[in-house]
């Protein structure tokens, strides 16, 4: 090669540029072995029978076909759809649409300030199921915080088991998350407003736009990239939901799956449940695997695109 | 108009007040609840403890293998940061600092992973460990930890990196350093606000990881906290106290910190999000 003829100086130069390509080597079988494969993996699985742990022959859309036709799991698939949907719903709507407010309030400079942040953003430290455990115990029919809480304020005839309950579990669960999650929406929307040119706003004003006026006529428009950002986050973090329906309600999605999600159901066909019918399903719980994600994937492209249209910048 | 002024103010502080309140109050319970005995919690659960006594700790402890969860769960976190601060300084390093044609396929393929539900690769990921002779052990986490942090870690240092002049790193270079000293030596030291976010946001994430636990340890001495809460609460739900005690000294690591460095654990959860 070149080098045998070049000085001793550009022999270590040229031997160095070698080892750069290194350099990403590691980063790369790390996120390649444990993400990208795994993945990938899991929707090649779909496509097999599957005895157990052990891959039998390509089968074609057979697990997708048995997945939506054959009962129970077809109309498990749908009840747990229906939830993720609320799921999404519900946050965008409680936890993003008080984040929001908290924010703007927030970026009007009140005293206080970083205290209130902080507070808003303490539970998202805890893990999820701490989260879950904690407020199991505080939406205990018997005991728990709530329930003594409204007797204390004469409000009986509200008392319920919050849990317990098919018509309340999921909604006090999903409420949960939105505890857990403020905080994070309120400083993304804080530092959406706080990148707003302050020119934009005197302008408005001297044009004799107040309060409400301002929000919807120039705070609004101007906070929609925030406003995608969460979208896609909270849409991303909907149909994952797992843990916090796991740890308070347990793999069935209890009671009456009720509180039933994708993910709490896919970890049931890979897993196994408690019931007497707890035999695992990896093929049809990696034919589930791949319609979740391709929806994801597919939503968020969509939603990318449009945001991209509408000249926002992720 | 002024009307609208009048009222306006103390309406914002009414609902901060409120919404901070609901924030703080289960927390707060939570500890205040730990420090009492489970018939005074049935008794009276919103109540003060009557007197500060250690002694749903200590039964805490005698029920589970705490200190070993909280070691493991130590480990598991400090080995994970340790290896995506490594594997990503070094990476980022090569996407921002050369331009090679495939640089940019590269940082997308890493950013891809943020878009990824991992959670859906848990069969292959479960075969995969068993493979490798990982299950049941702290490794199988850390690999998972730092695998999946990678992509947003990749994402900070690498934007961090392209802001940075290249005027020190020429004079080291022309002194005779190499690329690894350059990093080293030369770069990292004026990258720690970038390092910060990411040693802070990959810990918490392990800290409070319970999904892949869940799956890869079994074996009752290997458990983190997160996994060590499931059994305390499976085994011992009757004993209100300890529960608390459990769900406190859970968290008290995180809370702790965050006292220490607010700012910090806001700004970096956050970095993700925000350009």
């Amino acid at each position: 090669m070149r080098e045998s003829t070049a000085s001793p100086l550009t022999k270590r130069k040229s031997s160095k540029r070698w080892t750069i390509h290194l350099f990403p080597i590691p980063a790369l079988i790390i996120y390649g072995m444990f993400v990208l494969y795994p993945i990938l993996a899991a929707l090649s699985y779909s496509f097999f029978e599957w005895r157990g742990m052990a891959r039998g022959d390509f089968i074609g859309f057979r697990n997708f076909v048995t997945l939506f036709t054959t009962e129970p799991y077809g109309s498990m698939f749908w009840n747990a759809f229906k939830h993720n949907i609320l799921y999404f719903v519900v946050q965008m709507v409680v936890m993003n649409g008080v984040a929001f407010f908290l924010a703007f309030i927030i970026y009007q400079k009140i005293k206080g300030a970083e205290f209130f942040k902080a507070a808003f953003f303490l539970p998202r430290l805890l893990s999820v199921i701490v989260v879950g455990f904690l407020w199991k115990l505080i939406l205990n029919p018997n005991f728990g915080t709530l329930n003594v809480l409204l007797e204390k304020l004469g409000l009986e005839t509200l008392q319920k088991a919050w849990l317990g309950d098919p018509g309340t579990a999921l909604i006090a669960i999903i409420l949960v998350n939105c505890w857990f999650g403020l905080g994070f929406g309120v400083l993304i929307f804080l530092a959406g407003f706080q990148g707003i040119p302050g020119e934009l706003i005197e302008a408005a004003k001297l044009d004799g736009a107040k309060g409400l006026t301002l929000l919807r006529t120039i705070y609004l428009p101007l906070m929609v990239p925030s406003i995608m950002i969460m979208g896609i986050l909270t849409f991303i973090q909907s149909f994952e939901a797992f843990e916090l329906v796991y740890a308070m309600q347990g793999s069935m999605g209890e009671p009456y799956y009720s509180t039933d999600t994708l993910a709490v159901f896919f970890y049931r066909l890979a897993f196994g449940s408690s019931t007497a019918s707890g035999t695992t399903a990896i093929g049809l719980g990696s034919a589930l695997a791949t319609v979740l994600f391709l929806f994801i994937l597919i939503c968020t492209t969509v939603f990318l695109r449009f945001a991209n249209k509408k000249d926002v910048q992720m | 108009m002024k009307q609208g002024a009048i009222w306006v103010r103390p309406f914002y502080y009414l609902v901060v007040f409120t919404v901070a309140t609901i924030s703080l109050y289960p927390i707060l319970l939570m500890i205040l609840s730990s420090f009492k005995k489970s018939v005074d919690i049935y008794k009276d659960p919103l109540g003060f403890p009557t007197s500060f006594s250690l002694d749903t700790y200590r039964t805490l402890l005698s029920k589970i293998p705490f200190t070993t969860y909280f070691m493991n769960s130590i480990f598991v976190s400090i080995v994970s940061v340790v290896l995506i601060v490594v594997v990503c300084s070094l990476a980022s390093f090569y996407i921002a600092r050369f331009k090679f044609s495939w640089n940019h396929a590269l940082f997308f393929i890493f950013l891809l992973g943020m878009m990824i539900p991992i959670k859906l690769g848990i069969v292959p990921l479960f075969i995969l460990m068993r493979d490798l002779g990982l299950v049941n052990s702290l490794w199988a986490l850390i690999l998972m930890n730092t695998a999946t942090g990678i992509p947003l870690s990749m994402l900070i240092l690498t934007g961090f990196f392209k802001t940075m002049p290249y005027e020190l790193e020429e004079a080291a270079r022309i002194d005779g350093a190499g690329n690894l000293r350059v990093l080293w030596h030369v770069v990292l030291p004026l990258m720690r606000p970038a390092l910060g976010t990411v040693v802070i946001i990959n810990f918490i994430a392990a800290w409070n990881d319970f999904f892949f636990p869940l799956i890869f340890i079994t074996e009752k001495m290997k458990r983190t906290i997160p996994v060590g809460m499931m059994s305390l609460f499976g085994e011992h739900s009757a004993d209100w106290g300890s529960l608390f005690a459990g769900l406190t000294l859970a968290s008290l690591p995180m809370i702790l910190l965050f006292f220490i460095a607010s700012k910090q654990f806001m700004e970096g959860l956050t970095a993700g999000a925000i350009k």
